[in-house]
């Protein structure tokens, strides 16, 4: 059933997507903010003790995951988790700690396919 | 010479004695293919940069229309060209491989149509017995400065063009044989609020109709007059804004005579370009390889070429501005007209 919900949840992100694209008329680059930030909204939603974006995981599974909305998501869940242990200075210190290494493999596969290919159009 | 508020008859018939097109891979394949004189089959031509590529198509097209007309460098004297890239580069770092008297316009993909004008005007009035006109433009540069990075592969609304990667160049001579310019309208800068670059067609269309509403007011003449009325890639999106403007002010011209630049050089079905071809390339090819020698051969007599362009740059766009517009129109007959009759 996961899978299901998965292929279901993932593809109504994406027709968000091209909506944004198609009647809002958004650029691709304020469409993918647009989606980080409703992540990281949802994410900073908690109730019962965990976050609404969690529980969308744990319903939706890669749905939820692979879409860019799990980036704003991360953003918000490492920065509230060094808030609880380090206090405030953890805000900074904590909103690239989930996502470290998302951001690292992008730099680094970035630099590979560089010195592959010619870099510039 | 002057005609009405923004015309001009050219009453000593400059000749276009001969003309060049160079194209890519893309436009080869289209449906003009055969009417090219050089196509290339790499994009990059070998060249280390796209914008190398760009100039290198230029440099090919002016010194083939050169050959074609049996004349030297040295007996041209002035070079009128222009392109979409920023001050004008391709144009001239061509003019400085040519080494002709340069003379640098820009009125984006109405340039083809402008340096035409231009360089029929300096015939004309005797400040030039022989003129080379010419512009060029390469997907890859025009899309990386205008559009998002191409490498960004980014969706393109159906409303979108795409640049045409080639080079037109003619000369335009007092002596010798060939059509002969007869006319031109020069357009004002119309801007009718529209902000999307994606939708270049529809920014364009009114000042097409606007240039084509003046000429025929300055010239007491109408649609009837021309065997063919071409725009110059407001591709299928604008085009067909432009056919309901005119018939929005009452001026009927025949769709089967009205056609576009940009609509001409693709296939619609087979090549995927959503509304059609842009750039200054597009004019410049489509009038020079495929118009001009139809009319040589004899299938039009008199044709009117309105060669449209969006005044945007990509920093007005980021700062919210809307899109002006302009398109210059010119009249190309076929061999000399008879003196003293109406051009």
């Amino acid at each position: 059933m996961i899978f299901f919900w998965a292929f279901v949840v993932g593809g109504l992100l994406c027709v968000v997507g091209q909506l944004c694209f198609d009647i809002l008329r958004l650029s691709p680059a304020h469409t993918m903010t647009l989606l980080v930030v409703a992540g990281a909204v949802v994410e900073g939603i908690v109730v019962d003790g965990t976050s609404l974006y969690d529980r969308f995981v744990s319903f939706a599974g890669a749905g939820a995951t692979v879409p860019i909305t799990s980036f704003g998501s991360a953003l918000v869940h490492g920065a509230l988790k060094e808030l609880s242990t380090s206090g405030a200075i953890g805000i900074m210190a904590g909103i690239f700690e989930v996502t470290s290494a998302g951001i690292s493999a992008a730099l680094i596969f970035s630099l590979m396919a560089a010195l592959l290919v010619k870099p510039k159009g | 010479m002057r005609k009405g508020r923004q015309s001009w008859v050219f009453e000593r018939y400059p000749i276009i004695r001969s003309a060049a097109t160079v194209v890519g891979p893309f436009e080869g394949q289209g449906p003009l293919g055969k009417d090219f004189d050089i196509v290339h089959g790499d994009p990059r031509i070998n060249e280390p940069s796209w914008e190398k590529a760009e100039r290198r198509m230029m440099e090919e097209a002016c010194t083939l229309a050169i050959e074609n007309a049996k004349i030297t460098k040295e007996n041209v004297d002035f070079h009128v060209g222009g392109d979409l890239m920023n001050q004008l580069t391709s144009s001239s770092f061509a003019a400085r491989t040519l080494s002709i008297p340069h003379i640098g316009v820009f009125g984006a993909c109405s340039t083809a149509m402008e340096s035409l004008a231009l360089a029929a005007l300096l015939v004309n009035s005797q400040a030039a017995l022989t003129v080379l006109a010419g512009t060029c433009s390469h997907n890859a540069t025009a899309e990386k400065q205008f559009r998002y990075p191409t490498e960004y592969g980014s969706q393109k609304p159906p409303t979108a063009q795409y640049t045409v990667t080639g080079a037109g160049a003619s000369i335009v001579s007092a002596e010798g044989e060939g059509p002969v310019v007869t006319a031109a309208t020069i357009g004002r800068v119309i801007d009718m609020g529209i902000t999307d670059p994606f939708n270049m067609g529809a920014a364009m269309a009114p000042a097409a109709v606007d240039t084509i509403t003046a000429h025929f007011r300055d010239m007491e003449c109408g649609a009837s007059h021309y065997d063919l009325i071409v725009t110059g890639d407001l591709a299928k999106v604008g085009h067909d804004i432009a056919y309901a403007l005119l018939e929005k002010h009452q001026i009927e011209i025949p769709r089967d005579k009205f056609i576009d630049c940009g609509m001409l050089i693709y296939d619609p079905v087979q090549q995927q370009v959503q509304s059609g071809g842009s750039g200054c390339g597009c004019s410049a090819v489509v009038t020079y390889g495929h118009l001009l020698r139809r009319l040589k051969e004899g299938q039009w007599q008199r044709i009117l070429i309105v060669g449209t362009g969006s005044l945007h740059s990509p920093i007005t766009f980021q700062q919210g501005e809307t899109i002006p517009s302009i398109a210059h129109a010119v009249v190309i007959e076929r061999g000399k007209p008879r003196i003293g009759g109406a051009p």
